[in-house]
């Protein structure tokens, strides 16, 4: 019987996942995946709740919230990125030292 | 085993399996693939979880959207000649011992709490999801869409090529 535990603990690997990927990926457009997959991680939590344990449908739509903010994220994020690679010819975050005094 | 076990087990290996090629592939577009098949992944636990509109919006939004997206920066910041696309690892000993920190913690966590059981059959939920953002989540419906359009207009503005000023 699948319960509500096993998505939590789904959802945990798939943010550890992302957070590894976070912190050891050198390129931004990788950073910006591994932060794909931490959001997600997160929205699967929002309706594994909605469907076991609240009785109704506000996990669902706080999900649909997420994945507009992630939208947007990526939008600017890779704004971001490509003008920083326009700068430095480079996609590396550890390059990007510029506003460091 | 019953019919809904298997199904999630099948999903979730297939989220969690590529998800571990999207961090830990050297290739930059082994990645951007890989996240497409979590995309998928995560919109079949949607399904079987009962939320199929957010399932559609999941492959709308992200395989749709997000990853043509992704795969847009992978092409326009590696120079297209240079088909050594590598993506470097730093710090992999550290960030491990967080990363798994993190997994036994959370995963404890989840065990461990008495959740309540307060489970909704599955029915079909498009509707009173769109009731509910017209009614009671008008405000926050309003203020994505603002926020969506100024992130947009933002991000174009960004991009743009600055004449010499």
């Amino acid at each position: 019987m699948i319960g509500l535990q096993h998505y939590l603990v789904l959802s945990a690997g798939l943010f550890a996942l992302g957070m590894l990927g976070l912190l050891t990926r050198r390129n931004a457009v990788n950073v910006l995946m591994s932060i794909e997959l931490i959001l997600n991680s997160a929205n699967v939590n929002l309706v594994a709740f909605s469907r076991y344990a609240s009785g109704n449908l506000s996990g669902q739509l706080f999900a649909v919230f997420v994945i507009v903010v992630a939208a947007a994220e990526v939008a600017v994020a890779l704004a971001i990125v490509l003008t920083l690679y326009r700068l430095r010819r480079t996609p590396n975050l550890d390059d990007a030292s510029i506003l460091k005094g | 085993m019953s019919g809904e076990a298997l199904v999630f087990w099948i999903f979730a290996g297939l989220t969690l399996g590529s998800a571990f090629v999207v961090v830990l592939s050297r290739t930059l577009i082994y990645s951007a693939f890989a996240l497409l098949v979590t995309f998928f992944g995560v919109a079949g636990l949607y399904v079987l979880l009962g939320a199929d509109f957010l399932a559609a919006t999941q492959l709308l939004v992200y395989v749709g959207g997000i990853l043509v997206l992704l795969l847009f920066g992978v092409m326009l910041t590696h120079r297209i000649y240079d088909l050594d696309l590598r993506s470097e690892t730093t710090q992999l000993g550290s960030g491990l011992i967080v990363a798994a920190g993190l997994f036994v913690v959370l995963t404890a966590v989840a065990l461990k709490t008495e959740w309540p059981g307060l489970a909704r059959m599955p029915a079909p939920t498009t509707a009173a999801i769109g009731r509910l953002f017209l009614r009671e989540y008008l405000l926050p419906f309003e203020a994505a869409s603002v926020l969506l359009l100024v992130a947009l207009m933002g991000a174009a503005m960004i991009v743009r090529r600055r004449r010499s000023a």
